[in-house]
């Protein structure tokens, strides 16, 4: 049963392999002349100020939102293709008992909107 | 299922491989080429005919530089990143039949690497684990553009990954399997014969919806324009790459442009009958001949993908997380549902015909579409100012530069004075 899975295993080791030896041939081909400079920053061709490096563990608090909103919906997303495949089976209990998920998803979402979680400025 | 035998599944892993590797380095170059039209401009032309090897020389070239990581970076993650990105990006298409059957070294060789019952499956998660090599990139650099641009990348990318879900659904839901080969089984029938042409039944006439919010979303997922925030370069510098040289730019680079070429093909497949197609000819041509078709379809879509990078400005944020949360979400799962209700209440509507119930779909789709666009026209519409004849635009600034007024310090007008009927503001 396993076997199925071969082809997508040389797949797997071929594309590593490829990236593997692209960055490991390109680290021994290019030159090698590390200095101060090119160890800074970017910060388009000016001194690197001392908040580009200290802010670099700083972000916005609302990409956490998005990923916390992302999680809820995208598992409501995957319960859906189960759903899908067994839908002709099951019939009009399926869709129903989807339908009020989705009601129950639509409900939190509305909550979501009018607390202006989707708002951005 | 019995599993292939590892001969024919080496063949078939490294066809695809070296198929995609070849074709991704052409639509590098195609893209520079076709934009370069657009542009009135000649694009690479130097080597090979038509520069057509350009990409090769570009390859090569970014192996031969230096390798540079920032003194902050966090050394194992900025290695990690690239490889994530370009892997994920090299195992995504294992899924996508690119021919038929053929005879290779003596083997009945199916052109698809893996079939599993979980299919597009597939797709959806491993472009997910692609947004791990965007957020780490950009926070291993350790410095404020390239975190910048990795969170944007990835807020974009989980939430367009919504819509896409929603559009995946509604097809499995439609064909009733999430196995790649049966969908595109399902769609190699006919759906009507007018007179001498024959419509095929593809996915893109009954899920017209399904088609529009895939296509978007694939072009936001691959981060191309107008939705290519992740690198506004007047913002943010390149974005998650900023830091990054040598050849692990160009592998940022190479999944990137894998990663258009792949949704490409998955639309194709789930849409436009995959490799299927009329088939004539010799044996020789006939073996060949799906290869063909799917690669010209796909062409067809990356055409549509650099038209809208030579065509449309690039969207302001809020407005692409809006159209990303607001609209594709809400609609793709009414979309599901209603996809839902029509393939299970297919026997009572079978009284309409089989046909006839699958255009009705396709026009209520098409209804759909117009409604969802409908009101972001108004709304551009409102924005605008209010129309004015050209003659007396042009008469007002010239009046303003003959007395020296300098308008770049005045604020910015209000709407209604644009009609220029203040006598006061002219003479200033």
């Amino acid at each position: 049963m396993l076997a199925e899975y071969l082809p997508l295993l040389l797949l797997f080791a071929i594309a590593v392999g490829f990236v593997g030896v692209s960055l490991i041939v390109a680290a021994r081909l290019g030159p090698w002349k590390p200095g101060p400079v090119k160890a800074m920053a970017y910060e388009s061709g000016i001194i690197t100020s001392p908040e580009t490096e200290i802010a670099g563990s700083r972000f916005p608090v609302k990409f956490y939102l998005v990923a916390m909103l992302f999680i809820i919906f995208d598992v409501e997303a995957v319960f859906l293709y189960p759903w899908a495949v067994v839908l002709r089976d099951l019939g009009w209990f399926a869709v129903a008992a989807m339908a009020i998920f989705i009601l129950l998803l639509f409900e939190s979402y509305y909550y979501v909107l009018r607390k202006g979680g989707l708002e951005w400025d | 299922m019995e599993g292939p035998d590892f001969v024919s599944a080496l063949i078939v892993a490294n066809l695809a491989f070296v198929l995609w590797l070849l074709s991704t380095a052409l639509l590098i170059w195609g893209e520079r080429r076709v934009v370069a039209k657009m542009q009135t401009r000649v694009g690479p032309n130097r080597l090979g005919p038509m520069g057509i090897v350009q990409t090769l020389a570009d390859g090569i070239k970014l192996f031969f530089k230096e390798d540079l990581t920032p003194k902050i970076a966090d050394r194992a993650v900025f290695i990690a990143a690239p490889v994530i990105s370009a892997t994920t990006a090299l195992v995504m298409f294992a899924v996508i039949p690119f021919g038929g059957t053929v005879e290779l070294f003596g083997r009945e060789v199916t052109l698809q690497v893996w079939d599993p019952e979980i299919g597009l499956l597939w797709v959806f998660a491993m472009s997910s684990l692609g947004v791990y090599g965007i957020v780490l990139a950009g926070w291993a650099s350790g410095s404020k553009y390239p975190l910048l641009g990795g969170v944007r990348s990835s807020a974009q990318m989980v939430s367009y990954e919504l819509g896409m879900a929603l559009a995946f659904a509604a097809v499995f839901v439609w064909n009733g399997t999430l196995q790649v080969s049966e969908i595109v089984e399902a769609q190699s029938g006919t759906l009507a014969e007018l007179g001498p042409i024959t419509i095929p039944a593809w996915n893109v006439l009954p899920q017209v919806f399904a088609f529009a919010i895939f296509f978007l979303t694939a072009v936001a997922e691959t981060q191309r324009p107008p939705f290519d925030l992740p690198e506004g370069e007047g913002e943010i510098v390149g974005g998650f790459h900023t830091e990054y040289s040598g050849a692990k730019f160009a592998m940022f680079y190479l999944g990137e442009f894998m990663n258009m070429f792949t949704f490409s093909a998955v639309m194709v497949t789930l849409f436009f009958g995959g490799p299927g197609g009329p088939l004539f000819g010799p044996d020789w041509l006939q073996a060949i001949l799906p290869t063909l078709y799917f690669m010209a379809k796909t062409a067809g879509f990356l055409f549509i993908f650099i038209w809208l990078r030579g065509t449309l400005p690039r969207f302001r944020y809020d407005r692409l997380m809006d159209l990303g949360w607001k609209v594709l979400l809400p609609f793709g799962l009414v979309w599901v549902m209603l996809t839902g209700v029509i393939v299970v209440g297919q026997d009572e509507l079978q009284a309409l015909g089989m046909g006839q119930l699958l255009t009705l779909f396709g026009v209520v789709g098409v209804v759909a579409l117009v409604l969802l666009i409908l009101p972001s026209l108004r709304r551009e519409q409102a924005e605008e100012e209010p129309a004015v004849p050209a003659s007396q635009r042009v008469q007002r600034v010239e009046a303003r530069e003959l007395v020296g007024a300098t308008p770049s310090r005045r604020p910015a007008e209000p709407p209604d004075d644009v009609g220029g009927d203040d006598p006061d503001d002219r003479e200033r």
